[in-house]
């Protein structure tokens, strides 16, 4: 690429308030969803991993969508029942302060987006994917705009992840040490008024800061004066979330995938289930309940590569070695490095998706033996208590 | 990167692609007795995030593999032209090495 070529594309992404940060920390970037991001820092993508689950690290998270809904009624449970057109999700019971995980379903029941849900006083508030956040703000002025109104919000997104990170934020607002994993709050945060959940997309205790952009950069280089906190770039992220067993919306679920195909059964509840007292109501209902019932013909497992060659997402699952037509395929795959082996995702039929079944991946041409084995790769340390 | 002595050449990668590559947690190397031409993938590094060929640079026999290398990939890393060495070639034309880039015209470039 010509130097001018390289300005002209670099041009046309976007930057986060933290962009000039990142910069300053030495980050290599790569564009991601439309975003100039931090891919690493100096450190490199193994040692930023292994820095998070030993101590903490700091995430811009800021190019995700961020969206609040308010009901026309100024009822927050409308606001719920209206998400609920469009989600199978227990949304209406959500309590207040508290967030949830959930999914935008469509008329196939696959996943047109994942996301957190929150109720904060008279509102919700989702985070959705940065790669869909113009869809899905269309989709639910499609679907809801009659009942709430929708209301993207211009915040910075932080995440401060690992067993450092209740010390390093609580640094500076000690009431967050007083959260437990899923809650969410306003908190006053450098002099602004930041909203924080205790989650994150590492399986480490850890929270998310949205916070005014015009104080994204203070906030974050607050959190960073603290030794234990590293910045950490989008490729640790990548190998944190596969570990933890949790799904990248675009690798592991699509449009194409169902909630139960996917493994994500447990996010949707008895009260939306045949039999519940709201059930079904949802794109893709009738589907995704059948499924329930009888069964998804193939589910998303967590596969062990035997050996050290990491088995990367495309690769071919097949049921026996010389065989010659797939089962199956990766669909998020890496080396992990806490669990300091290869470790991947993928689709299995169901008479194979069961842990200790052996299947082979296709690496450059050779089967390498793949063990279908429970997620997550490493034990969740959620502050639930 | 090649260095030659003789008609054996020892292959690796620069310290500034080791850089670039980010940390190597898996190499795939030739065989000995691995016949190679050069621009073919001879060998497979592996990062966190992922897979990148390293390509022959001249034609010719493996004579060796660092086994050291295999074992522990962080050597890419750390000593990418040292220790971190990938395989040694017996070049099919003794003036092959002639016409590369040397060290500091490579420096030049990667800026």
């Amino acid at each position: 690429m010509t130097e001018t070529a390289r300005h002209d594309a670099g041009a046309r992404l976007r930057r986060t308030p933290l962009h000039a940060l990142h910069g300053e920390l030495e980050a290599k970037f790569c564009p991601f969803a439309g975003y100039d991001m931090p891919i690493s820092y100096p450190l490199g993508v193994l040692k930023e991993h292994l820095h998070l689950r030993r101590a903490a690290g700091l995430f811009d998270v800021s190019h995700m969508g961020q969206i609040a809904l308010r009901a026309r009624s100024g009822n927050v449970a409308d606001a719920a029942r209206a998400l609920e057109r469009v989600t199978p999700i227990d949304v209406l019971d959500l309590a207040d302060n508290r967030q949830r995980y959930g999914f935008l379903t469509n008329h196939d029941g696959g996943i047109l987006d994942d996301l957190m849900v929150a109720r904060l006083g008279d509102r919700l508030i989702l985070v959705v994917n940065a790669a869909n956040k113009a869809a899905d703000e269309a989709h639910l002025r499609a679907s809801i705009a009659d009942l709430c109104e929708i209301e993207p919000l211009d915040q910075a997104l932080i995440a401060v992840q690992g067993p450092g990170a209740e010390i390093a934020l609580a640094r500076l607002a000690p009431d967050v040490a007083g959260m437990r994993f899923m809650d969410f709050r306003e908190v006053e945060i450098v002099g602004a008024r930041c909203s924080v959940s205790r989650s994150g997309y590492t399986g480490e205790d850890g929270f998310e800061i949205s916070a005014p952009s015009k104080i994204a950069q203070e906030l974050a280089q607050a959190l960073l004066a603290d030794d234990a906190v590293q910045p950490i770039g989008l490729g640790a992220r990548d190998s944190l979330r596969l570990e933890a067993g949790l799904c990248l919306h675009g690798a592991d679920i699509d449009a194409g995938t169902t909630p139960v195909e996917a493994s994500l059964l447990w996010a949707i509840p008895p009260v939306r289930r045949l039999g519940g007292a709201r059930e079904g109501g949802f794109p893709g209902d009738q589907k995704i309940l059948d499924q329930i019932a009888s069964g998804a013909p193939r589910r998303r497992v967590g596969l062990r590569p035997e050996g050290r060659v990491p088995v990367r997402a495309g690769a071919k699952l097949f049921a026996a070695e010389d065989d010659d037509e797939a089962a199956g395929a990766v669909t998020s795959g890496g080396f992990g490095p806490s669990v300091n082996a290869p470790v991947a995702m993928g689709y299995l039929p169901k008479n194979l998706a069961r842990v200790g079944q052996r299947v082979f991946a296709e690496v450059r041409g050779q089967r390498m033996p793949a063990v279908v084995s429970p997620l997550p790769f490493v034990p969740a340390r959620f502050k639930r208590g | 990167m090649a260095q030659g002595d003789g008609d054996v050449a020892t292959v690796g990668i620069t310290a500034y692609a080791a850089d670039q590559l980010g940390d190597i947690v898996f190499v795939e190397a030739p065989k000995v007795g691995a016949a190679l031409r050069k621009g073919q993938a001879a060998a497979m590094l592996e990062s966190v995030k992922a897979a990148s060929d390293v390509y022959a640079p001249v034609d010719g026999e493996v004579t060796e593999v660092n086994h050291a290398v295999i074992a522990e990939p962080a050597l890419l890393n750390s000593d990418p032209q040292g220790a971190g060495w990938l395989y040694q070639i017996r070049l099919a034309d003794a003036s092959a090495l002639d016409g590369m880039m040397d060290e500091a015209a490579y420096a030049e470039i990667t800026k």
